[in-house]
């Protein structure tokens, strides 16, 4: 089963969703595929409490003529055509244009500790509560870098969380050097304050950060490292992320160059965004860290190219240079302590999927080899969380992708339209 | 001035599970080896493979050199890098001719020494739940295993290593000038050579034919205890050993860790690397026509290699024909993890005078000059 699309996106976040909507409006066939429930992306992902920001809400109702395809996710890529899986079977969705939107995800760093259960990304936990996950009256310590950590914070307050504290590595006067260059940026300035406001009475440090957590079965204590020595603080769960790292795997296999701004690949693409392959665009955070406006401009920017309209797109370049200038600020006041890159030991567990700790991992200076010789990478993620940490720490790149991009059924590699109703047992399925 | 070139009493080009085990079997002798390999160990046909040692009975000298290299695998089978899984093959029948085929073929790997037993429908079924109705029986082999090659590579290696071999990770073999090897730093290494560089092998010795015929692979999630032996089907020797341009055959094996391991496919005109889609589906399909519930199974990961095929089939164990001091060990298809170590024993008999287990005739390389 084959559905033709003259532009097809990938990722409903602000970027795919401005593709879209800009594609759809000269009268392209647009099909916006995103493995989510409901379009927003991660920024603006769904919140079962809290009503959605107006920009989002105009966004997503402004897809009418696009066809939504929620639940569906790209595994493969064929000729012009990738493969999608959705609960029901697998199709075929061909395209004339290709827009890439797919986002970023949260950069995570080791430490002894990280893998209690407990211990989550910034992000990842913001998601999960978003999503309703029951956070209330949970004793939640956030840590980490970048003002990511005081939206999650947020959210995690209003779903009621009492929040410990937010632990920022960044120094105090480079924070303090970033609010005085947000003046350039009003809009940005507004949120931070509106932001801070939501969160009046938390504890804000700045140059701390957390060196390991503790418990048995579960995370009870963590040590906060800071100007002043190490704090240990009780708490129940701990959010730290470290920032952003752009989603390269779905332009990796489909033969797009790749180039590297700092240890992690980002999707090479000219000014109007056309990646090497001719017919695929990319906007947003796969082309580096941006932040929502440089999405949404670079969304309309790829909808615009899309569909043949140059000059259009080139009226959104110069706000679209301005907005990336925004990014290039946060990168340069939230780079990391290089003492975040020590804090694992030899018996910190770095690749979950295959438990693969970081002593094991001595002597090698290449992904490949170190794959092969002890599995990690070879998990279920494919090394998004592993390569990706050892990429930052220094150790080696992230080796390429294959396919599937994620995990998916043999009936859905094999081209099956619909699935066969399940017969295996959950107790082989599911023991491990 | 120019350095006097590095001495040793055997140069091994490439340390694929092939060389690494020849590199392994020299240092035992007490051979000044060195290895010289451009990649990681074991990377290339290596760690694409699937593992499994079997003993292929269809070509004698195929079922001679299987059978040598399975007795000396059992040397590995406690070794923990190894991750020997003793699960026994199990040869799938459908219909009656094919179950007759079983028959003479057990009595064939019987009469080598290998244990097989011929199955009815209802012990197959006994013992593998989940394949599909319809099946008329099977052989089983039950002392057959499954490895994880590129780590046995890298052991084996190691080991060379810490009897005195030298290493020379990231160093490509350019030329083979008389007397030695030419690396891609300028620098010669001198003495007897041996070259195993499988597909690669047309770039140094270009008088014997190699061809790369790629396969296919697919790995799932953990389902353990869904299968319980390396699955083939009886027909799988007419994909493995027939001429057509592409073939596959149901080839499903359970790893240690209870992942499942799904080949295989067969191609000699595809050259690039990339995943075929088209390939993968018709691979499924004849593995779902045996086993339905995989069509349910998480894949993780889909990957491809080239198997290093000679014209006949059979690998090139010996002296290079026209050369002085130069050996080749090569061209295995895809029993290169089952037959390595007895290709590297043989091998090391030749080099050192010693009359090979095993006739070396139908493996001497000067078969390609007549």
């Amino acid at each position: 089963m084959t559905e033709r699309y003259d532009v097809l996106i990938v990722g409903a976040g602000p970027a795919g969703l401005a593709a879209a909507q800009t594609a759809a409006s000269r009268g392209a066939r647009v099909g916006l595929i995103d493995a989510q429930a409901r379009a927003g992306g991660q920024v603006w992902r769904h919140d079962v409490r809290r009503t959605a920001p107006r920009a989002a809400r105009e966004a997503i109702a402004a897809l009418r003529s696009v066809e939504l395809l929620t639940n569906h996710q790209v595994v493969a890529a064929e000729p012009s055509a990738l493969r999608v899986e959705t609960q029901q079977g697998s199709s075929l969705l061909s395209y004339t244009s290709l827009i890439l939107a797919t986002g970023a995800r949260e950069l995570l760093l080791p430490f002894p500790g990280w893998t209690l259960p407990g211990v989550t990304g910034a992000g990842g936990m913001q998601a999960l509560v978003k999503q309703g996950w029951p956070i209330a009256g949970k004793r939640v310590v956030i840590a980490g870098s970048g003002p990511l950590l005081l939206a999650a914070a947020a959210t995690l307050r209003a779903h009621g969380a009492r929040l410990q504290g937010i632990y920022e590595q960044a120094p105090v006067a480079r924070v303090h050097a970033f609010a005085r260059q947000l003046l350039r940026w009003p809009a940005r300035a507004t949120q931070a304050v509106a932001l801070r406001a939501q969160l009046a009475g938390v504890p804000y440090r700045f140059g701390t950060f957390v060196r390991s957590a503790h418990g048995e079965a579960a995370l009870r204590t963590v040590d906060i490292e800071g100007p002043h020595g190490t704090t240990r603080l009780d708490c129940d769960l701990l959010a730290v992320g470290y920032g952003l790292v752009p989603n390269v795997e779905l332009a990796q296999l489909l033969g797009c160059a790749t180039v590297q701004r700092s240890a992690h690949p980002q999707v090479q693409v000219d000014p109007s965004l056309r990646t090497s392959v001719a017919g695929i665009y990319a906007a947003g955070e796969a082309n580096g860290i941006g932040g929502l406006a440089v999405a949404r401009l670079e969304g309309a920017i790829a909808g615009h190219m899309a569909v043949g309209d140059t000059a259009a797109a080139n009226l959104l370049l110069p706000r679209r240079d301005k907005a990336r200038g925004f990014a290039e600020l946060l990168a340069t006041h939230f780079s990391l302590d290089p003492r975040l890159h020590q804090l694992a030991d030899a018996q910190t567990l770095i690749c979950r999927c295959e438990d693969v700790t970081l002593g094991e991992l001595d002597g090698f200076s290449d992904a490949r080899a170190a794959k092969l010789a002890t599995r990690c990478g070879m998990g279920a993620c494919q090394g998004r969380i592993c390569g990706t940490v050892l990429a930052e720490l220094g150790r080696f790149s992230r080796s390429g992708s294959r396919p599937p991009l994620f995990p998916a059924r043999l009936a859905t590699l094999a081209g099956a339209a619909t699935f066969p109703l399940p017969t295996i047992s959950t107790e082989v399925a599911d023991h491990e | 001035m120019k350095a006097a070139a590095a001495s040793y009493d055997l140069i091994v080009v490439g340390a694929g599970i092939v060389g690494a085990a020849c590199a392994d079997a020299a240092s035992a002798d007490g051979l000044r080896v060195a290895i010289v390999e451009p990649g990681p160990i074991g990377g290339g046909a290596t760690a694409a493979a699937m593992g499994h040692l079997v003993a292929m009975d269809d070509d004698p000298a195929e079922l001679a050199l299987s059978r040598y290299s399975l007795q000396q695998w059992e040397a590995f089978a406690d070794l923990k890098e190894a991750e020997f899984s003793r699960c026994g093959t199990l040869w799938v029948a459908r219909g009656d001719a094919e179950l007759a085929a079983a028959s003479t073929r057990a009595t064939r790997l019987a009469a080598a020494g290998v244990e097989a037993h011929v199955l009815d429908a209802n012990t197959l079924y006994e013992l593998e739940p989940a394949l599909a109705p319809g099946m008329s029986g099977g052989m089983l082999v039950p002392r057959e295993a499954v490895v994880y090659p590129p780590r046995v590579a890298r052991y084996l290696v190691q080991r060379a290593q810490s009897r005195g071999a030298q290493l020379y990770a990231g160093r490509r073999v350019n030329a083979l000038p008389r007397g030695g090897a030419q690396l891609d730093d300028g620098s010669t290494l001198s003495g007897p050579v041996l070259v195993a560089t499988g597909c690669a092998l047309p770039a140094l010795l270009p008088q014997l034919p190699m061809r790369g015929r790629k396969g296919h692979l697919v790995i799932t999630e953990r389902y353990p205890n869904l299968l319980r032996h390396q699955l083939l089907e009886l027909g799988y020797a007419d994909s493995a050993h027939g001429d057509a341009d592409s073939s596959v055959a149901f080839n499903v094996q359970p790893r240690p860790t209870g992942q499942i391991l799904i080949g295989s496919s067969r191609e000699f005109s595809a050259t690039d690397a990339a995943v075929s889609p088209a390939m993968l589906q018709r691979m499924l399909e004849r593995c779902f026509a045996f086993i339905p519930t995989l069509r349910q199974l998480q894949a993780v990961r889909a990957w491809t290699g080239f198997r290093p095929t000679t014209p006949d089939g059979r690998p090139y164990l010996g002296a290079v024909p026209g050369g002085t001091n130069q050996w080749v060990a090569a061209g295995h298809e895809g029993l290169g993890v089952t037959t390595a170590l007895g290709s590297a024993r043989l091998l090391l008999d030749l080099i050192q005078g010693r009359e090979p287990a095993i006739d070396p005739t139908p493996y001497a390389p000067s078969r390609m000059a007549a």
